[in-house]
């Protein structure tokens, strides 16, 4: 198989609430040949650790099903596709807005889209209710400058 | 979670050693609501300094444990909150209800 992507990776994985950090630090380790700052993997880790927590209590309602991640490397960006083949979201628009939430008894703070599009540079979400949620992150990592700063650091420290 | 009660300053503190996801949060919940009704403090301090990742969740648990200590009269303050954390906090408007204390680092 040839990809057309610099690199890809997908992971498949039963909903279970213990995997929520398995997901993020996956795709962390898996975004980390962009040589990202710690700041940028913070906001990757929360991003997926969101839409992933999303899939199990919303999408199966703490039902068993498979969340798929797939992740892509092109030119610098990292591309993060999460989806489940759950209940679906109903109104897409009114999902995102901050502090809604369908699940106010679970103490669910309706933070979770709002910080997915703050962390990374885009977001979609495509649903079909009783078919599923597919959400897409898009977050670029510069390259030139980061390099352009340790070459700078070196020289200090020399 | 490590919980610590001072009698004498009524004041609880909960040391949060585990990162705060949905998954954590369910048993963080229970563990913190059990100290806070045993004692009823004044006041009770989150402890962030070993917490190395918090999403939404974390917010829902602050903002529950929040409530369940005002209505016992009580307050809450939050110390050694890293950068990423105060990021998720100042997002939510969490910072409006409830302070960050950066002088004390207990």
């Amino acid at each position: 198989m040839v990809s057309k992507y610099d690199n890809e990776m997908k992971l498949e994985f039963l909903s279970k609430s213990s995997n929520e950090a398995f997901a993020r630090i996956a795709v962390a380790a898996f975004a980390s040949q962009l040589d990202p700052t710690i700041e940028e993997i913070a906001d990757i880790k929360t991003a997926v650790s969101e839409a992933v927590t999303n899939c199990i209590i919303h999408g199966y309602e703490n039902t068993q099903g498979i969340v798929k991640v797939h992740c892509i490397i092109k030119n610098n960006q990292l591309i993060i596709e999460i989806s489940d083949t759950g209940v679906g979201i109903e109104d897409v628009n009114m999902a995102k807005e901050p502090l809604y939430t369908s699940k106010p008894n679970l103490e669910r703070s309706g933070m979770g889209f709002t910080i997915m599009q703050s962390f990374m540079d885009e977001l979609n979400v495509e649903s079909v209710v009783n078919l599923g949620t597919k959400v897409t992150m898009k977050k670029t990592i510069k390259q030139s400058l980061k390099g352009e700063d340790n070459q700078n650091n070196i020289c200090i420290t020399a | 979670m490590e919980s610590n009660y001072l009698k004498e300053d009524k004041t609880l503190v909960l040391k949060i050693t585990e990162e705060l996801d949905h998954h954590m949060v369910e048993k963080l919940r229970r563990k913190a609501d059990y100290e806070i009704e045993r004692h009823i403090p004044r006041k009770v301090i989150f402890d962030f300094n070993q917490v190395s990742f918090m999403d939404s969740a974390g917010i829902g648990l602050i903002l529950g444990r929040y409530k369940n200590i005002s209505i016992l009269g009580g307050q809450l303050e939050l110390i050694n909150v890293n950068e990423q954390v105060e990021k998720i906090l100042n997002m939510s408007g969490v910072l409006k209800l409830i302070k960050i204390n950066k002088e004390e680092c207990a």
